[in-house]
Formats: C-alpha cells, sequence, structure tokens
C-alpha cells in the first residue's frame, strides 16, 4: 500500500491548488511556480524528505568505482568499498568542507582532501596519519571525522538516497512504480546499463512544469509537429498516435501512461527503416524475452511504452528509447536537467547505436523534440509574470469522466497524481 | 592545396548558417556524410554507437533538421534565433582516403527572447573535391565545456 494514504485525509494542503472533483475542475495557482518562499518549503518538505534518485548499478561495476554527483541541491559521492559495498556520503570534507573527491567517477582506494590533505577510507572513515600531540587521544571517537554516510537503499539497480533519516523504506516510498522499474529491469537477460554519459543541460523554467510535460500525452502532436513529419518518413509510413492508452495511478504522487506508438523499439519492434536483417534480430530478441518473462509480459515490454514520473523529480521514458532523467530547481524560473540512455547490457553495436538513435532524434538538447518543449516551459513561466491578473493553470481535463471509466493518457489526471502529492506534502507541517 | 581554400570554404559555410541559407548548406553535403555535436567535454574519439551524444545525424536526419528548422513548427526556433558563427584556428591535420582533415576553433552566439547563448569549441572536418568541388563528408563539432547548463539546448546548425 502507498504509504501516503492514511495521512491523505489529515491534511489540509495548500491554498495552492482547486481540486473540484464533483465540478471537474483541477486548478494550481501560478504562485507555485514562482516563489523564493515555496521553492525554500519545497526542498524543505520534498526534496529533504522524498527519496531521490543517485545512480544506477551499472554506473559502479567494480569494487572501488566512484561517480559523484550532485543531487537535491547536496554534492554527493556514490562508491563501492573495497569489498564491493555501496556508500553514498556527503561530498564534503569534515574538516573545513572542501569537496573530497572533484572528477565525475573513477575508481579509488579512498578519498582525500586537496585542502589539508585529510584522507578517508572508501567506507567513508578517517584515516589520516596526524602527529601524536596535535589532536586529542580520542580525536573522532564519535566518527565526527568521517564522511558523513546519507541514507541509501536500491530497488532493483535503481540507486535512491533519502536525507530524512527517519523516512519510511525505498520499497513502500516507491509503491507500485516498481512495477515500471521491474519492466525496465526486464528488458534483457542480463539486466540494463547507462550508457556513454549523461546529458546535462538546464532550462529556464520551473521544475514542476517539467515533471507535468514528461508524462503530457496532451501536447505531442501540437508541440512535436516536426518530430511526427520526420518519424513518417523515417519509418515509411504515417505515424499514428497511440491507439490504446492507459493512466497508471502508482500511489504516492507517482503516475505513468502507457500505450503503443509509431516507433520502433531496440526491445522489440521492428520498423521497415532497419532492414531485413534487423527484423530477424528483433524476432529473436523478442523470443528471448517472451521465453523469459512469457506472453504477456513480453507485450508489454516490446509493444508498449511508458512515461512514469516517480516523485518528485525522477522521469522513466520507455518509449523509443530509454531515458532517465532528474531535475531539480537552482531558482524558482530556473532548473538544471540530467538525462541517461540506458540499454540493454550485452545488445548489438547496431542495436546501442538504433537506441542512442531514437533517442537523439527525440530526446535531449539537440533532439526535434525536447527543445520545442523547453521552449513551452520557458514561454510559460514568461507568462506566469502576470499570475497576480491571470492566477491559475487548468489541468482538469478529462477530469469529469464517468465514475470508473479509465482515464486516458490524454488526460491529465497523472499530473494531478503529482499534484495532489506536492500539496499533501507542501502542507504538511 | 593551400589552407587559405579550406578557410574560404569554413567562412562561406559560416555565412549560410548566419543567413539560414540552409538549403544551400545542406547541400555541402555528400550522401554519405555525417554531421554529429558529441556530449560537451567529449574527447575526439567519442562513437555515436556507444557515446550519448546531441546530435548524430546521418545524411537522411540532416535533411530533415534542415526542413524542421525552416518549419515554423519547430518551436525552439520559431520565432527564428540571431546567429553568428566565428571561425578561426583553421588547420590541416591530416589526410587518408576519406579526405582532408581540416580543424578549426569556433565560436557561435544565438540571441533569442533577449537571451544571447555562446558556443565555443572546436570543429573536425573531413572534406573531399567532388567534382570540382568541395564537400563535407564529415563534421564533428565539440562544445568546450562540461555541460550544456548555460545554453540549454543546441537547435542551431554550430
Ligand atoms: S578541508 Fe579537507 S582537509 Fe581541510
Ligand atoms: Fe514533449
Amino acid at each position: 500500500m502507498p504509504d501516503t494514504l492514511a495521512s491523505q485525509d489529515k491534511t489540509q494542503g495548500t491554498s495552492l491548488i482547486v481540486d473540484d472533483r464533483e465540478g471537474g475542475l483541477f486548478r494550481v495557482n501560478r504562485q507555485a511556480f514562482l516563489d523564493d518562499e515555496i521553492l525554500e518549503q519545497e526542498r524543505d518538505k520534498i526534496f529533504n524528505r522524498c527519496w531521490l534518485f543517485l545512480g544506477h548499478a551499472s554506473e559502479l561495476p567494480n569494487p572501488n568505482d566512484f561517480v559523484t554527483r550532485n543531487v537535491g541541491g547536496k554534492e554527493l559521492i556514490f562508491n563501492r568499498d573495497r569489498k564491493g559495498e555501496y556508500h553514498a556520503f556527503l561530498n564534503t570534507c569534515p574538516h573545513r568542507g572542501a569537496m573530497v573527491e572533484r572528477q565525475e567517477f573513477g575508481n579509488a582506494l579512498g578519498f582525500k582532501c586537496f585542502y589539508h590533505g585529510w584522507a578517508f577510507n572508501n567506507n567513508g572513515n578517517y584515516a589520516t596519519r596526524h602527529q601524536p600531540g596535535v589532536y586529542p587521544e580520542d580525536f573522532n571517537g564519535d566518527g565526527c571525522a568521517n564522511l558523513v554516510p546519507v541514507k541509501l537503499q536500491q530497488y532493483r539497480d535503481f540507486f535512491f538516497v533519502n536525507y530524512d533519516n527517519g523516512a519510511n523504506s525505498l520499497e513502500s516510498y516507491l509503491a507500485d512504480s516498481r512495477m515500471i522499474l521491474d519492466l525496465i529491469d526486464e528488458h534483457g537477460p542480463n539486466g540494463m546499463e547507462v550508457v556513454g554519459g549523461a546529458q546535462k543541460y538546464s532550462i529556464r523554467s520551473n521544475w514542476k512544469l517539467l515533471m507535468e510535460n514528461s508524462y503530457d500525452g496532451y501536447h505531442a502532436l501540437d508541440t512535436h509537429e516536426t518530430y511526427f513529419k520526420y518519424l513518417t518518413d523515417a519509418i515509411g509510413g504515417p505515424a499514428e498516435m497511440p491507439k490504446v492508452t492507459n493512466v497508471m495511478n502508482l500511489g504516492n504522487g507517482h503516475a505513468s501512461i502507457e500505450g503503443d506508438a509509431p516507433w520502433g523499439r531496440p526491445v522489440a519492434k521492428w520498423i521497415p527503416a532497419w532492414g531485413e536483417k534487423a527484423k530477424t534480430e528483433i524476432e529473436e530478441i523478442k523470443r528471448e524475452v517472451v521465453s523469459r518473462v512469457g506472453e504477456e509480459r513480453a507485450g508489454r515490454i516490446c509493444q508498449l511504452g511508458r512515461n512514469t514520473g516517480i516523485f518528485p523529480n525522477l522521469v522513466i521514458n520507455d518509449i523509443m528509447a530509454i531515458t532517465i532523467r532528474t531535475f531539480y530547481p537552482v531558482e524558482p524560473g530556473l532548473m538544471d536537467v540530467t538525462a541517461w540512455a540506458l540499454g540493454v547490457k550485452g545488445e548489438s553495436r547496431d542495436f546501442r547505436k538504433r537506441r542512442l538513435d531514437n533517442f537523439l532524434e527525440f530526446l535531449g538538447p539537440g533532439g526535434f523534440a525536447t527543445p520545442d518543449d523547453v521552449e513551452a516551459l520557458e514561454s510559460a513561466y514568461r507568462g506566469y509574470a502576470a499570475y497576480k491578473l491571470a492566477p491559475w493553470n487548468d489541468i482538469s481535463r478529462g477530469m469529469s469522466r464517468a465514475d470508473g471509466e479509465p482515464f486516458k493518457a490524454d488526460d491529465e489526471e497523472q499530473m494531478r497524481c503529482f499534484w495532489r502529492e506536492w500539496d499533501r506534502r507542501m502542507g504538511a507541517e | 592545396m593551400a589552407r587559405s581554400v579550406y578557410e574560404e570554404f569554413l567562412y562561406e559555410e559560416a555565412a549560410m548558417l548566419d543567413e539560414w541559407r540552409l538549403d544551400e548548406w545542406l547541400a555541402l553535403f555528400t550522401e554519405e556524410s555525417v554531421y554529429e555535436v558529441p556530449r560537451a567535454g567529449a574527447k575526439d574519439s567519442a562513437d555515436s554507437s556507444e557515446d550519448l551524444f546531441y546530435i548524430a545525424d546521418n545524411y537522411f536526419r540532416l535533411g530533415h533538421r534542415v526542413k524542421r528548422m525552416l518549419d515554423k513548427a519547430a518551436h525552439a526556433e520559431w520565432p527564428r534565433s540571431v546567429q553568428s558563427h566565428m571561425i578561426s584556428n583553421v588547420r590541416i591535420t591530416g589526410s587518408d582516403e576519406k579526405g582532408v582533415h581540416v580543424t578549426c576553433r569556433f565560436i557561435t552566439h544565438r540571441a533569442k527572447n533577449d537571451v544571447t547563448d555562446t558556443y565555443a569549441g572546436h570543429h573536425n572536418y573531413i572534406l573531399k573535391m567532388v567534382n570540382g568541388e568541395l564537400r563535407i563528408i564529415s563534421k564533428r563539432s565539440f562544445i568546450a565545456s562540461d555541460s550544456l547548463r548555460e545554453q540549454g539546448k543546441v537547435t542551431i546548425i554550430l
């Protein structure tokens, strides 16, 4: 069970949301995107309390491997020690604060601070040999000179951190979104890996707008007209929008939209542009998936795609390629985005190339789609400057469907899932 | 050929981009050519079959990129941005069966919505004479930065 349901009734929420289920209206006040004070509260009540995606196991294949990254505004080291155990530490020296590791990734038995030379084993323990007499005998008896560990848990190969020591387990936090991570992990017989680095870019807009956009099934045709023109030509036939679509409320503010789509999928849907040889290979890949997970699940993995938002800021697009994306506010009107590509471990060079091509032609700072999303988010943000005169965003689409009638991907229910959770957490004391 | 021939070619190319003469620009490429922008900070050896790039176009996709940029529905470039492409430090670094390898530094400015973004880095070209005209076999643009945090996107040709 999602761990939020019990407390849902107790909180009043903020006054920035109108959730009128009888009237079929859902609105968000534009102030929610603009205020420095709201951002402060988001840091405190959301980013400091939710489970945040840190990295993927494939990034640290060997003992002593490390990566450094900024998660929720804090510099972290994500590493494995000599025994292969995983750790997450604040990347700040207990002496006077300098970053103890400044490379993006590497392999190291320990970390040595460049400022005064304090050294640490890669399990975080203070390891400096200093002359006798300069520090008390029992210096570091309480661990004050060790690197500060951060609460770290994994689900499958996905690692998350939580800055709140009292937080519930990752499993209960992820609720039904675990099913999405399961499906991702089952694309290949040996699991998945992060491919060739990250795209790091920025958007001059509020971070919550990117969350909405990432599973907004309503904007595709208008915003991405040029991509669909390209796709029509690339797949050698009209690019039709998904006929089957589902919306899944995954609990705790997580949600996903699922559907079929016209593009090829490396696992495992062929398009003519890939040629006959690829067709034989795809059939082979599909047979393998079916034999491993069964016909029905294989259909979901090979035919359907999913755009998933895991509250507050992890997006997993399993569409023409698989992307992991996080984004953090720098200011109310500026966010830093990081995007990774996930590929099947051991897939052939040709399929890896197709996967990366699929990624690039739609997604990322040079794609045929993402820059237009960015333009939309940035122009919306400029519009919000007039929030006092035009205060509300509308997120009501599909809300007044008859009871029990399932929501479709171009309804906005998935965003309402996000906003209800945002509201609950922001309203809570 | 003298370096000045290649230099002249690159200046002309830059002018086509500044002036948004993109069809003319596309005609500089052969049908086997590639246009790539690896991830900021990537090494010259970066490979689009293994590494995540920003752009890795074959001629087919490059043609659509140009089409897209000239299309009103490419919202990121409509209204279109104003650009200035600067080329310098042109050097011939070698030649092989594919063609002559030419490298240069670039600074490209892109201005839209009252924001000016700067892209700096180097281009690696492979150029070849085809039917008496110099053509591009490969153009790879390396951004001298560790990320696109500053610029946010590459919706133009660098
Ligand atoms: S700040 Fe690290 S040793 Fe002084
Ligand atoms: Fe989009």
